[in-house]
Order: C-alpha cells, then sequence, then structure tokens
C-alpha cells in the first residue's frame, strides 16, 4: 500500500511514472536510479508491502554529509513536480509466491493515482533471444492499445522496434503454429503488461536484452533510450554522460583487496 | 562462484523467474501452496494478563521496545538487563520455516523468541529473537509484534548481530577492526547516536531492517545497533562491542553495567563446545 512521507498526500494526476521491473542485472532499478540521482527529485512516500524483502539503507543519493542519514526502504516514490514525473524505486527482490499480489497492488495504485502514463523498465535473458529478435539494436518495447492511442505515432517516429513474438513451440514449420510473449528474466513484466492490456490502463514496457554482469552500461543504454522519448534531460548525446552515477552504486564487486597479497 | 583466489563464494543469480503463476490454475497446486503458507504464519503466544488486555482491545503500553537480534546481541541483553530478576516472561513467538522446525509444538528447552517486561515498569519490553526468521515471514513477524504495541510514546531500539563478511569499504578490513558498530534510524529518531552511522553501499536485511521500514513508514522513533562481527555464534568480544549502547538506554531502563565475571561465565559458556581433536 502506498503510504506518503509527507503531511499530505501528493497529487500524481496527469504524472508520467516510471517504473522497474525487477529481472534479469537489475537493469531497469539501476537505470532508475539514475533517473533520481540526476534530476534531484524528492521522496514523497513509500509503498509499504509483504511482497517485497525487507532491507534499509541510509540515503543512496547522497550529495553531502548532510543529506547522507535518511533512512530509504525497500520501494519508494520519487517526483519531479515541474516536470510531472513520477518515479518508483524498488530495490529489493519481490517474494516468489507474492509477485501476483504485488502485481495487483501496482495496478489498483496506479489506477487510483491517475497517471496518465505509465512506463515499466524491464530487461530480459539476451541468450533466449530467437533469430528476429536477435537483429537491430537490443531495445525493444511494448504498448497497450489505451496509451498506443496516444504516443503510437511517438514511437514510430523513433524508429522503435516492437518486441517480437516468439513461436509458442519452436522447430515446427507450420504456418499457422502458435506465436506467444515471451520475456524470460523479465519477472513482473509480461503480467504488468498483459493486466495492463486487461485494465485498459495506458501502459508501456521499455526492455533491454543483455546478461548478468556489470550491467552500468546497460543501464545507461536504457536511460538514453528512455531520454529520447520523454525528454528528461535536454541533451545528453551532446556530452556523453550526463547521468550521475549515484554513492550507493560503489563497490559493485566488494571491498577493498588486502594489501598484504602483494 | 569461484574467484581469482579459488576462495568459493555463494552467489544466488540475480535472474528472476518467469511464468510462475502459470501453475496456479492447477486446483491441487493451489491447495498445497495454501497449507503451505498456513503452516509459515507466525504466531504471537502472551501471558494470560497479556492475553485479557489484548481481548478488550486495548494495546500494550509500551514507552521503550528493546529488540535483540542474534546470539550476542540477546546475551549482551540477559547479561546486563535480564539476570536482575525484575523481569516477567510475558509471551513468546513461534514460527515454522525450513531451518525452523521445532518451535511448532514450543517442547524445545529454550524458546528463541521471547518477550519479556520489567516488573516495577511494564511499559518496557524486551524482546529476543535467537531463531531464523524466513525472508517472508519478516514482515508479518514486525506487523504482528507492532499491533500488539500502543504507538503514542514508543521509541524502538534494535541490537542486530552481522558477519563482518556482509560489511563493504573502500579499504580492506583488518581483523583487529572487527568487531564494530554500525547504526541506522528513522527520520522520527532525535536522540545521539552512539556509533558511526552506516556508510554507503552498505544496508541492512532480515528483521532490523523489516522493524526499521516500519517504524520510518508509521514515523516511530527507531534505532538499530548492528555489530559486525568475525566470530560465529556467541563470544564475550563481540557481546562488549554492544556496551556503548548501554549510556544510552540506561535512561529508560535499570541496567548492571559491569557484571559479575559469573554472570559474564554463565552466558558464553555455551558456546565452547568440547573439541576431541588433542586428546
Amino acid at each position: 500500500m502506498f503510504l506518503s512521507s509527507q503531511n499530505a498526500s501528493p497529487c500524481f494526476q496527469d504524472f508520467t511514472l516510471v517504473m522497474p521491473a525487477v529481472a534479469v542485472g537489475n537493469v531497469a532499478q539501476l537505470a532508475v536510479d539514475l533517473i533520481v540521482s540526476t534530476l534531484k527529485m524528492s521522496r514523497v512516500g513509500f509503498i509499504h508491502t509483504d511482497c517485497l524483502i525487507p532491507m534499509a539503507g541510509n540515503n543512496p543519493y547522497t550529495t553531502c554529509k548532510e543529506d547522507a542519514e535518511e533512512l530509504h526502504t525497500p520501494a519508494e516514490v520519487y517526483t519531479a513536480a515541474e516536470q510531472k514525473l513520477a518515479v518508483l524505486q524498488i530495490r529489493a527482490p519481490i517474494i516468489q509466491a507474492k509477485s501476483k499480489k504485488f502485481r495487483q497492488l501496482l495496478v489498483s495504485w496506479i489506477k487510483a493515482s491517475g497517471f496518465s502514463r505509465t512506463i515499466v523498465l524491464s530487461s530480459s535473458h539476451a541468450y533466449q533471444r530467437d533469430d528476429q529478435q536477435l537483429q537491430s539494436a537490443p531495445v525493444r518495447y511494448l504498448i497497450t492499445p489505451s496509451l498506443m492511442k496516444v504516443s503510437g505515432d511517438a514511437l514510430k517516429e523513433l524508429g522503435w522496434r516492437e518486441l517480437e513474438k516468439v513461436a509458442a513451440f519452436p522447430g515446427l514449420t507450420d504456418t499457422s503454429a502458435e506465436s506467444r510473449l515471451y520475456i524470460p528474466g523479465g519477472g513482473i513484466t509480461k503480467g504488468l503488461y498483459t493486466d495492463g492490456c486487461a485494465e485498459d490502463l495506458p501502459l508501456a514496457v521499455l526492455l533491454l536484452f543483455c546478461s548478468e554482469g556489470d550491467n552500468i552500461p546497460d543501464a545507461l543504454t536504457l536511460v538514453n533510450q528512455l531520454n529520447d522519448w520523454l525528454h528528461l534531460l535536454d541533451n545528453p548525446s551532446t556530452s556523453c554522460n550526463k547521468w550521475k552515477i549515484p554513492t550507493s552504486w560503489s563497490l559493485l564487486f566488494g571491498s577493498g583487496i588486502p594489501p598484504a597479497l602483494f | 562462484m569461484a574467484t581469482f583466489f579459488g576462495e568459493v563464494l555463494s552467489v544466488f543469480s540475480r535472474a528472476v523467474e518467469e511464468d510462475e503463476d502459470d501453475l496456479s490454475d492447477n486446483e491441487e497446486d493451489e491447495q498445497i501452496r495454501r497449507e503451505l503458507e498456513e503452516k509459515r504464519v507466525v504466531h504471537l503466544h502472551w501471558n494470560p494478563e497479556v492475553t485479557e488486555c489484548l481481548k478488550s482491545g486495548n494495546k500494550l503500553k509500551c514507552s521503550d521496545f528493546i529488540l535483540a537480534v542474534g546470539p550476542n546481541a540477546a546475551r549482551f541483553l540477559s547479561v546486563h538487563a535480564l539476570t536482575s530478576a525484575n523481569w516477567d516472561t510475558v509471551g513468546h513467538s513461534s514460527l515454522w520455516n525450513e531451518r525452523n522446525q521445532t518451535t511448532t509444538g514450543q517442547t524445545s528447552v529454550e524458546p528463541a523468541c521471547v518477550f519479556h517486561r520489567q516488573k516495577d515498569n511494564p511499559s518496557v519490553l524486551i524482546c529476543q529473537v535467537t531463531c531464523y526468521i524466513a525472508e517472508d515471514q519478516l514482515f508479518q513477524w514486525t506487523e504482528k509484534v507492532f499491533d500488539c504495541l500502543q504507538h503514542r510514546q514508543l521509541n524502538v531500539t534494535v541490537l542486530s548481530d552481522s558477519s563482518v563478511a556482509e560489511y563493504k569499504a573502500a579499504d580492506y578490513l583488518h581483523c583487529s577492526s572487527a568487531p564494530f558498530l554500525r547504526s541506522l534510524h528513522s527520520s522520527t529518531y532525535n536522540g545521539k547516536s552512539v556509533c558511526p552511522s552506516l556508510e554507503q553501499p552498505n544496508i541492512f536485511t532480515g528483521l532490523p531492517a523489516a522493524v526499521l521500514s516500519h517504524c520510518e513508514v508509521h514515523r516511530i522513533p527507531a534505532v538499530v545497533y548492528q555489530c559486525y562481527s568475525d566470530v560465529l555464534g556467541a563470544d564475550s568480544v563481540t557481546m562488549e562491542t554492544y556496551n556503548p549502547v548501554l549510556t544510552s538506554l540506561g535512561k529508560s531502563i535499570q541496567l548492571d553495567p559491569a557484571p559479575s565475571t559469573d554472570v559474564l561465565r554463565k552466558f558464553s559458556r555455551t558456546s565452547n563446545i568440547q573439541s576431541n581433536l588433542y586428546i
């Protein structure tokens, strides 16, 4: 459930919501981190639920000593009011048996908040692509009919590719073979999208094929792609990297090495 | 995963399973899952007096809730507070999970999650948790316990054990630097911290994180002190690391700052398992 961190509950009417799906390489969560830290968004509330594994830490986007000691929880909502942008960051894995419940909770919160559109960032296993998915850049999108009416043309102009459906039974050369939507390693992505279609939500999925490892380059690719559509930053392409990497990304590969080794 | 130096690390994949809910179509699976879920429910057992009070719709009046998670934190409280014999055991919680299967009957010698209340000042509640609480039970445990407590003027202090391997720092940690304390507090907490705050990119997980998140969203003042130790199990040096916390706890409860050696010996003995290697 959503709980406000301020005294007045925030208004999300006509805001764009950007949220990650916990998926391969945590690419979407890293991309959301970049958005929050670069735009210096402010926290407006928490999603407090038993569907996520508990965690707590100090401010992940700290820039100075004064704001370092601020408690942060598994799922929080940030806003940039002048851009009419809201961001949901999820920092913990979803408890597997409760992923359906979590999806329902998100969908009902999105509906109740009145967001004008929701963009789900996600990733999928690169090694499970089929022949047509191997072609061109590794970014794909999905869009619900309800958002298609509004933003379909904008996406066409950008020249993005929609996620190809894959054969339900690969290897069978029957032309009438069934095809299906398949997002391996994508967590709740597919569920959110199908729920979005069923509930007539204006929702889009932007996903990247990737493998696990150092996923920082993947996160930059995904956030740049999103920026081409939403124009969060004015001109990110002029200098190669205007995105601000938060302090919480340090020590990605563990602590320092014992000096006695050398 | 093996590192360059041959150490074997238990790294779990961050990849996520998909299509799990396709299974739910099967009625039999659904029933098994429901029964498993029922089995994993956390139960609180209070003594008749508290049960009576909760039944009549009142909540426990509580000004200080002190939670100890892990053997060293629990023993620290036993040594400095609970030995004074002016504490009542008011209840315990029982739960079942894959690593904690005996507590359902509560016939074991020592229940692993016990609540104590001070006799002359019943608004102080201590809870010692030494059992494993699974990830999906942490939230539930926290909700159930805090549901029994009155939130007005409540202060929460958590002491928790952790392994130094969980701690990340840019410089290599010398063995001599462990054990050490780190703290995190909710935004409504205005007390003075007795140790450095937890640095990025470190996080707390488990029960301390669940309690802290609950307190943050419900605006309850709470502070967690986590001790990073290089010793597994109970150990007097690790236990002493919590000593700075005595000053802040001393305001609300009567503590024994320098317990006798007999008491200390009693609480550190159990971990010394006799080895027969050199007989």
